[in-house]
């Protein structure tokens, strides 16, 4: 393989985002070293690093990962779940749509974490608070891009189904889901954004759960280098979430 | 031996039309879409609908289809009456129909999924149409792989996968270029010969309505009627090598005196209703 395909291949992109990442951390640690940022409010990046290994043995941070992680994985369960279901209903009943899809649509720009103190009141200080706020804070663009794949499904398409005589759920099964797979998972990783800034803001708000707790922790003890490191567990957690759905979309979809 | 049992007498047509009208309701008013359409076609016959742009076919392909209703008429398959799709009737369409997200084997297995028949054997009968209309070897590539003339085999093997009695065809290769379109054009001969398949094609190419047909039906620019029915005498069994021939030009020639007339008519019309657009304007 020559460079210039090589540069073009998907190892090439991967390793140049690699790249890309690692000037960019070495770009801030000389800024923070020559002076141009404030080492008291961003820690040198090596120190994020060293922290790392610390964080690790006395903050248990794997094992708040993971209950983040599962709080996540609830939340991305509960959006397909319902999220999918209500989209579908949505596109089945007419009146329904031109009834609520508005409503929807703010839902998606309401500030929901706000509503935290109304949650805790409802579910306690527990995960289900957590995953609930996360639920609905992801929910309206799950609905939304599946009522707006459902409803871009080709006339032909749906045409096939008839000529082939399929039944009302053998053509939402075979026919429309299917064709709205791509617009479903856009709405899907736009929910699971939302649902992740939510989970890890309100473990922060109401001292409870994974990260966001241990994040808020060591935050008051002012151990920044550990907070930064904290915080590069949540960006790691929304990469394996972001890569799972990915897998799942091409394993469904692998014409795609 | 008289056995005491009545025979019911076969239907000598497998399919018939019989005065079918159909009219749109548009802000413009009431259109006549198609308008006392009546022919029958017999079993094993390849019969094509020719016609200017708007006289109707695709209606007539939809209505004989069953996925358009409210139209006066009936249309026949073998004496039963077709009320919404007919499981005799396959149909291919004019857009790109193949399913996506499926391999060409899965879209050709699709029908035979649908009603039930288990993975393997289906597979193994998908396969058989895939080898039929020439894509063996492809059985496993996605349509995004394929080319438009391929796709439209995929689609074409999938109507015949759920051996329909009729095989619909609304103008399936009018994406395609010339050179595709006759070769495909011999591909679909070859099947119908092999199957002995009911065939009506509706089109707007000549070429293609001769090249393949035992009648041309052509039809009037709106409201759509039957103008006049061509025998095509050509000898079977038939390739595109037909084309040169002096009686497939004569045919062509003789068609395109009646077509000539309507497609014109068609022209002035869309004409007038620009210029009335750009009035009220």
């Amino acid at each position: 393989m020559t460079l210039k395909a090589w540069a073009r291949s998907r190892g090439g992109a991967r390793v140049l985002g690699a790249v890309t990442v690692v000037a960019l951390i070495a770009g801030v640690e000389a800024l923070i070293r020559a002076g141009f940022i404030n080492r008291f409010i961003v820690p040198l990046p090596s120190q994020i690093l060293a922290a790392i290994p610390r964080i690790i043995v006395e903050e248990n941070v794997l094992h708040r990962f993971w209950q983040t992680a599962q709080e996540i994985l609830w939340a991305s369960l509960l959006l397909a779940a319902v999220g999918i279901s209500l989209g579908a209903l949505l596109h089945r009943f007419r009146i329904l749509r031109l009834a609520c899809e508005t409503w929807v649509a703010a839902l998606a720009a309401a500030p929901i974490v706000l509503m935290y103190p109304l949650f805790l009141v409802i579910f306690g200080r527990s995960a289900t608070t957590i995953v609930m706020i996360g639920f609905a804070a992801g929910l309206a663009p799950v609905i939304l891009k599946t009522v707006e794949g459902l409803s871009g499904t080709r006339r032909v398409l749906i045409d096939v189904g008839r000529s082939f005589k399929l039944s009302p759920a053998q053509q939402f099964w075979k026919i429309l889901l299917p064709a709205a797979l791509p617009s479903v998972f856009v709405g899907l990783k736009l929910g699971l954004i939302f649902a992740m800034i939510n989970i890890v803001g309100v473990e922060f708000l109401i001292n409870f759960g994974g990260l966001g707790q241990l994040i808020n922790e060591l935050a008051e003890r002012y151990d920044l280098p550990g907070t930064y490191g904290a915080i590069c567990f949540v960006i790691l957690a929304s990469i394996v979430f972001f890569d799972v759905t990915e897998r799942l979309e091409r394993w469904l979809r692998p014409s795609e | 031996m008289a056995t005491g049992v009545a025979t019911q007498p076969q239907p000598t047509h497998l399919l018939e039309v019989e005065r079918v009208t159909k009219r749109f309701i548009t802000s413009e008013g009431a259109i006549t879409a198609v308008d006392d359409i009546s022919f029958s076609i017999a079993p094993g016959e390849f019969v094509s609908i020719i016609g200017p742009s708007g006289c109707g076919k695709s209606t007539l392909f939809n209505i004989i289809g069953g996925l358009v209703g409210d139209y006066e008429g009936r249309v026949t398959v073998a004496g039963d009456i077709v009320s919404g799709t007919h499981p005799a009737i396959g149909m291919v369409f004019q857009e790109e129909s193949t399913f996506p997200w499926r391999t060409v084997l899965e879209n050709v297995a699709f029908p035979l999924e649908v009603s039930g028949v288990a993975r393997q054997t289906r597979l193994e009968r998908a396969e058989h149409f895939v080898s039929m209309v020439g894509l063996s070897g492809f059985g496993r590539r996605f349509p995004a792989e394929l080319s438009g003339g391929m796709r439209q085999r995929v689609a074409l093997a999938r109507t015949l996968a759920s051996e329909p009695r009729i095989l619909l065809m609304d103008e399936p290769f009018a994406a395609l270029d010339e050179q595709t379109r006759l070769l495909l054009g011999d591909k679909v001969l070859q099947i119908q010969q092999e199957l002995k398949q009911t065939t009506l094609l509706i089109t707007h190419n000549l070429t293609e309505a001769v090249q393949l047909s035992d009648r041309v039906l052509v039809m009037t620019y709106r409201p759509g009627r039957l103008k006049r029915v061509v025998g095509i005498n050509l000898p079977h069994p038939r390739d595109s090598e037909v084309v040169s021939s002096d009686a497939f030009g004569h045919y062509v020639a003789e068609i395109w005196q009646d077509l000539r007339e309507e497609a014109s008519r068609g022209i002035r019309d869309d004409e007038s209703r620009v210029l009335k657009a750009g009035a009220k304007r």
